[in-house]
Formats: C-alpha cells, sequence, structure tokens
C-alpha cells in the first residue's frame, strides 16, 4: 500500500505545507522537534484538521482531494493519541467494543479477542479508565484500535507520557502490531530510541516541513542529518538467527557483514532481527585485534568522516551492505591517520537486539 | 389540610412544571448542543435571546407571550388559520409561556457541561467510526450526565416557582392556570394568611429537595456561559 498527500494549513504562525509520497508498509515514522508538525500532518491524515487543503490517497482510495473530503469516522483509521484515549464513562470492554461494534468486524469476535490477547489486557476488562495506569491505558488504546482492523494506525507519541519502565511494557507490543496483523504504522515521536527500535521508513520534519526522508538504516547514518550527531546515535543491522551455544549462552547471528554474537536470553532459530549498535559503543583499529575480550569484529571501510564538534568524531564506515556509524575521539583520528577508503577493523562492544 | 382549589393549584403546579421540564429538555439539548459546536458569528445573539428571561421582569416576557398568542399575534394568527384553539388564557399557553422562562435554565446547564466534555473524546469517537449523530448520542449525552441532573432541576423548580409570566398569559383560570404562587398571591389579597402560609410552604419544602438534590451531586454549575 501506499500513502500520497500534500497538505497546506495554516495555524496562527504556523505553517505546514507538505508533500508525503511513500510506501506504507510496516512502521513509517514521522520524527521531528517539538512544534515541527508532525502531530498537526497525524491528524490531517485522519481528517481531523477540518480547515486544511490538499489531497490524500491511501492506496487507491481517495481521501481527500480539491472536491472530497472523508470525514474521519469514514476513514478505516485507528488512531492512539499521547493520552486522554479511552471514553471515561465506558469500562475497557465497553471501550475496545466502541470502534468494533462500528466497523467491518463486528460479525465476528476474532479481531477483538486477538486484540485483547495481542496487548494482554484480559485481567482488566471490567475496570473504568479512571482506575487505570497510563500504560495501561495506552494499550487499552491500542487493542481498541486494532479490533477494528484499520487499513492504517495512526500513533502520536503514544508512549511520550510514560516513564522508561512503562515504556518498556509497551514497545515490545507495538513492535508485534505490523509483524502479526500486517496493519501499517504511521508513528509520530521525537524519541529517537523509538524510530531506532521500530521505524522501517522515516520522514524527518522541522517547521512544518520534511527535511529528509528514507529507509531507516539510512537515515540513522546519513552525516549531513541531526541523527547521526546525537549522543545517542546508532546504526542498525537486520541479521537472521543462526546458532544458540548454550555453554556460554550466546546467540550467532548472520548477516551480510558477518557473523555476530550476542549474549542474552536465546533467540528462535531462522528469526529476523534488529540489532542497534550505539556508535561509541564501536572503537577502531588498523590491525585485525588479538588477545581482545571484544567478540564482535569486522572488517570495514571507512566511508565519510565529519567532527562533531568538541573533541568528538563521527566516522561512518561500511561493513559490505550495511552502514555503522563509531564516535571516536578526533585525536585518535589523527593518531590512526584515518582517511576516506582505509581499511579498518571495528570492534563492537555491546549490540542490542529486538525482534 | 389543603382545601380542594389549593389542591387543584398545587397539581396544576406540578403537572405545568413536569410537563415544561420534559418540553424544556427535548428543546434545550440539541439548542445547548448546536450552541456548543456552532462556528456560525452570529451565535451569541441566539445566545442573548435565551439568556434574556434571567434580566427581564416575567412580566414583560408574559405581556409579548400574550400579545404572540392572540388572535392578532403571529402564533395566535397561526393557530387560528389552521382552526385551533387560541392559546391565550389556556394551560398550554402557560406551558409555552413557562418553556420560554425558563429556557436559560436548562439550556446554560447542558451548555457548560458539553464544553466541558472538550474534543477529544469526540475525536476519539470519530477515528473509531462514530458519526456526529452516534457521536452525540454515545459520548455527549452520557458524559454530559451532571449537566442533565442540574438542568432538570433547575428547569423544574424554576417553572414551578413562576409568577408574572403566568398571571400575564394565564388570568387565573382554576383548573387550567392557576397555578400555585398566583393561589398564593390570591389568598394575601384576601387576607387568608393560614392557607397563603401552608401553601408557600409547601412550594419552599418543594423547592429546598429539588436544589439539594442538586447541589449534593456535588458538581459545580454557572448560570453564565464561559
Amino acid at each position: 500500500m501506499s500513502i500520497e498527500g500534500q497538505f497546506q494549513l495554516q495555524k496562527g504562525k504556523f505553517k505546514l505545507d507538505v508533500d508525503l509520497k511513500a510506501p506504507v508498509e510496516g512502521v513509517t515514522a514521522l520524527f521531528g522537534p517539538s512544534g515541527s508538525g508532525k502531530t498537526t500532518l497525524l491528524r490531517l491524515i485522519a481528517g481531523l484538521e477540518l480547515d486544511s487543503k490538499g489531497s490524500l490517497k491511501i492506496g487507491e482510495e481517495i481521501w481527500q482531494d480539491d472536491q472530497e473530503f472523508l470525514p474521519a469516522h469514514k476513514r478505516r483509521i485507528g488512531y492512539v493519541f499521547q493520552e486522554d484515549n479511552l471514553l471515561p464513562h465506558l469500562n475497557v470492554k465497553g471501550n475496545i467494543e466502541y470502534g468494533w461494534k462500528r466497523s467491518s468486524e463486528k460479525g465476528t469476535t476474532k479481531s477483538l479477542q486477538q486484540a485483547i490477547e495481542l496487548l494482554g489486557i484480559e485481567e482488566l476488562l471490567s475496570r473504568k479508565p479512571a482506575t487505570l495506569s497510563g500504560g495501561e491505558r495506552q494499550r487499552v488504546a491500542i487493542a481498541r484500535a486494532l479490533a477494528t482492523r484499520p487499513k492504517l494506525l495512526l500513533m502520536d507519541e503514544p508512549l511520550a507520557a510514560l516513564d522508561r519502565s512503562r515504556k518498556e511494557e509497551i514497545l515490545p507490543f507495538i513492535d508485534s502490531i505490523h509483524r502479526n496483523l500486517e496493519i501499517a504504522v504511521i508513528y509520530v515521536t521525537h524519541a529517537s530510541d523509538e524510530i531506532a527500535r521500530l521505524a522501517d521508513h522515516l520522514f524527518l520534519m522541522e517547521n512544518g516541513r520534511f527535511i529528509a526522508n528514507g529507509k531507516i538504516d539510512n537515515m540513522l547514518t546519513r552525516l549531513d542529518l541531526p541523527l547521526s550527531h546525537s549522543d545517542e546515535a546508532e546504526s542498525i543491522v537486520d541479521a537472521d538467527v543462526r546458532e544458540y551455544d548454550a555453554t556460554y549462552k550466546l546467540n550467532y547471528l548472520d548477516c551480510a557483514a558477518g557473523r555476530f554474537t550476542v549474549s542474552g536470553n536465546q533467540l528462535r532459530i531462522g528469526e529476523s532481527v534488529r540489532l542497534r549498535i550505539a556508535a561509541r559503543d564501536v572503537s577502531l583499529t588498523l590491525e585485525p585485534p588479538r588477545n581482545t575480550s571484544i567478540l564482535n569484529i569486522f572488517p570495514a571501510t571507512v566511508d565519510k568522516l565529519m567532527p562533531k564538534g568538541g573533541s568528538q568524531m563521527t566516522v561512518r564506515l561500511k561493513m559490505a551492505d550495511h552502514l555503522l556509524l563509531s564516535r571516536i575521539t578526533r585525536k585518535s583520528v589523527d593518531n590512526l591517520g584515518l582517511r576516506e577508503g582505509d581499511i579498518v577493523y571495528a570492534q563492537i562492544k555491546s549490540v542490542a537486539v529486538f525482534s | 389540610m389543603f382545601s380542594e382549589p389549593d389542591l387543584i393549584a398545587l397539581s396544576l403546579t406540578l403537572k405545568l412544571a413536569l410537563l415544561s421540564t420534559f418540553i424544556l429538555l427535548i428543546v434545550g439539548t440539541p439548542l445547548a448542543w448546536w450552541l456548543t459546536v456552532s462556528r456560525w458569528p452570529l451565535k451569541f445573539v441566539v445566545e442573548t435571546v435565551i439568556a434574556l428571561p434571567l434580566v427581564l421582569p416575567p412580566t414583560v416576557l408574559g405581556f409579548y407571550v400574550l400579545i404572540a398568542l392572540g388572535p392578532n399575534g403571529p402564533i395566535g394568527g397561526f393557530m387560528e388559520l389552521i382552526g385551533a384553539r387560541s392559546f391565550a388564557f389556556t394551560f398550554s399557553g402557560l406551558v409555552f409561556g413557562s418553556v420560554l422562562y425558563s429556557l436559560p435554565f436548562v439550556v446554560q446547564p447542558l451548555q457548560n457541561a458539553f464544553q466541558a466534555i472538550g474534543s477529544r473524546p469526540f475525536e476519539v469517537a470519530a477515528t473509531l467510526g462514530a458519526s456526529p449523530l452516534d457521536r452525540f448520542f454515545s459520548v455527549a449525552i452520557p458524559l454530559a450526565k451532571p449537566g442533565f441532573i442540574t438542568a432538570t432541576a433547575l428547569g423544574f423548580a424554576h417553572t414551578m416557582g413562576e409568577f408574572g409570566v403566568a398571571l400575564m398569559i394565564g388570568g387565573s383560570i382554576p383548573g387550567e392556570t392557576k397555578v400555585a404562587s398566583i393561589a398564593i398571591y390570591e389568598h394575601v389579597e384576601a387576607l387568608e394568611y393560614d392557607r397563603a402560609h401552608l401553601l408557600s410552604l409547601t412550594l419552599l419544602a418543594f423547592s429546598f429537595i429539588v436544589l439539594a438534590i442538586v447541589y449534593s451531586s456535588r458538581r459545580r454549575f454557572s448560570l453564565i456561559p464561559s
């Protein structure tokens, strides 16, 4: 499915002007600072902004053009707001059934049951929204949207109002949505760790405009974009789980660049997972290191060097067809005499795995 | 205890209050909803007209209603045209006047309650496939429940206590338009203080109970639209 949209909207001093064209598969993230227009764009897609000018086509369906404006209740969407999602006068079950009863799924309870199970909220069904924690409320809101089997699930910073542990409690559920249900997700956030974890495609927004868009692995490592300069800069590598070493409790995963060794719980053999590698966890040597405790070492080519300001430097490496960021000091770059095109060995100290 | 005519006046008052409150809710709810959601720039004119009975002497309102209901008035003329009985000096006319007179007491709490809901629940409902009418019944009405309690109680109590309008349009016909407040006035005129006391105390107790129900529900309401 693809999304094609064009919107202009003036709200006081703020002006939004975007031209959106993307395949919507998996999770598409809208990322940018507060006030950049991410939420407004999401509301435009949902049909919640009535004064908008523009056009919107989802797959073959026209939702908005010069003559037509399909009202929000006729668009097959799910929408999860940052907070205050639940209808306060209905209990959890009532909330979930509210959308389901009005959807084409009402003939069968399958989508309803599946949504309740997927988000693990069986225990909460008879509770009133006021008695739920913030994390529970968001889970109910997500389940409620999924029960209607939307074409498009729009999520507006669904985790922003939650603390770190609550976030961790919900992220796996969001992860599983597009894999289990094949529902395309558009996800608004200003947290870079969420995009590295969830997004397949990324739109960067600033002052009501797109400044760049592309596949997530490219966007994270583009040195002309702010993501690669943050302290939390990271790159991702998609790999397949191959083996589990029970003696050492290690997983072996293969990607085009070679074999990763990752500790932690046993992963399912054959599963595709996303590896997240923080730039500051990647150090460089010129010789293949011996006698080192580090397990993940790969030969790589220096693709580009970019000063980060201060003592730091960002190095982009090419490892087969993967791009990897390394954050080292300027002094180290000079000591090693690093230049674009040099062959180095990347030592990766830690890897986070997300399935 | 009560004399026969006084009982008739009391039951007429109760009948008037119940019927008026019922009509007020039927008319006031869509009106309050429209005032909440409309973006019409001249909406304030409608709001002002509805609020007029709050400040107008009831006799002024009653006088105009009487003129309107009379055979030369717009409503009376229309009634005559379709061959119906004129409203003036009838119970129906009294109900009509009461509804106008108590309209702000019903519309304003409802409008406040609708406004207090905010836009979020409606947006949520829309994204879940609820049409505007559906949202009105499945979101606005249940969430405005405290407003409905206030509106019902105020509309009822206020209609029960009306005097000026009833005097102007009603004309004190026993069993038809002679409500309790007018009966009290006539008792005092006739120096029948005992009977005036009894009726007054009854109305006082009734109003107290109705208002106590509202305040005990501990919902704040304001008569001035924000």
